[in-house]
């Protein structure tokens, strides 16, 4: 299950939104080993094209390496589909390189309502899971004082499989 | 001639889990010939079977993409540090020139 606040799900959704018709993409990094996305780092789409993203390799190493710095890694990695839905295309699932990381999916096709889902990407196997929605407080660090702390309004978004 | 290389989590398999190792060479593909005679399928990962660098692979020499200079000619200097990243990288377009893609691999 991917867990994630909603001020990030806005964010991502509000960059889709921005780059239609062109795919955008983007990561959420957090603290190594925490599974918690907490600092949203939208990137350039280098193809800046309707139907194909890839970060521009400069940035990407600069996002990466901003990342080591501060002891975190890229727990969400996130594109737009702009035409379709919101699952891993065969090209997604060819070039995934990152198995430690929840790939999510962001659909604009629809102009009023934005379909969001989460998968796994390990040796080609897609696995959906679910994703919960947290409302947090403007302050990420509070992200974990209301996950694990409180009971927060939750939207869990279960798999179709 | 020492260089210092970064290996991603997805490739640490081939180095006994080790996030960085060393090795010599004067240009990366030398690099890469030295390393894949310790770290044996490594250089495989990243070389297509025509001999060039692999489309969904970045490696970089202190942080400048090798792309841009001279690809697996870019020239190596003791101390230089190289980082190898897979690339970021998919999209929505046909199952044809995806399958064409994954069998590139």
């Amino acid at each position: 299950m991917l867990t994630i606040g909603r001020e990030i799900v806005d964010a991502i959704v509000a960059h889709a939104r921005r780059d239609h018709p062109d795919e955008a993409c983007g990561i959420v990094a957090g603290p190594i080993g925490s599974d918690l996305p907490l600092r949203h780092v939208p990137m350039d789409n280098a193809e800046r094209s309707p139907t194909f993203y890839r970060f521009d390799s400069t940035e990407q190493l600069r996002v990466w390496n901003e990342m080591d710095d501060r002891d975190e890694e890229p727990i969400v990695i996130y594109h737009s589909h702009t035409a379709t839905e919101a699952a891993p295309s065969p090209t997604d699932v060819a070039i995934a390189g990152y198995p430690d990381s929840h790939y999510l999916l962001v659909s604009t096709r629809e102009p009023e309502s934005a379909e969001i889902r989460s998968f796994r990407i390990v040796d080609r196997t897609v696995t959906e899971e679910p994703v919960r929605i947290v409302d947090a407080s403007v302050d990420p660090a509070a992200v974990t004082t209301y996950m694990f702390g409180q009971s927060p309004t939750t939207v869990d978004y279960e798999c179709s499989a | 001639m020492a260089i210092e290389v970064r290996i991603p989590t997805i490739l640490r398999s081939y180095t006994g889990g080790a996030k960085a190792v060393e090795g010599t060479g004067d240009t990366i593909a030398d690099l890469l010939t030295d390393l894949d005679s310790r770290y044996a399928g490594l250089r495989g990962r990243l070389i297509t079977e025509q001999g060039t660098l692999h489309r969904f692979v970045n490696v970089y020499v202190n942080d400048e993409d090798v792309r841009f200079l001279g690809a697996l000619d870019a020239k190596l200097n003791d101390g230089d540090a190289v980082t190898i990243l897979p690339a970021v990288a998919g999209g929505a377009f046909a199952f044809a020139a995806a399958a064409a893609l994954a069998a590139t691999r």
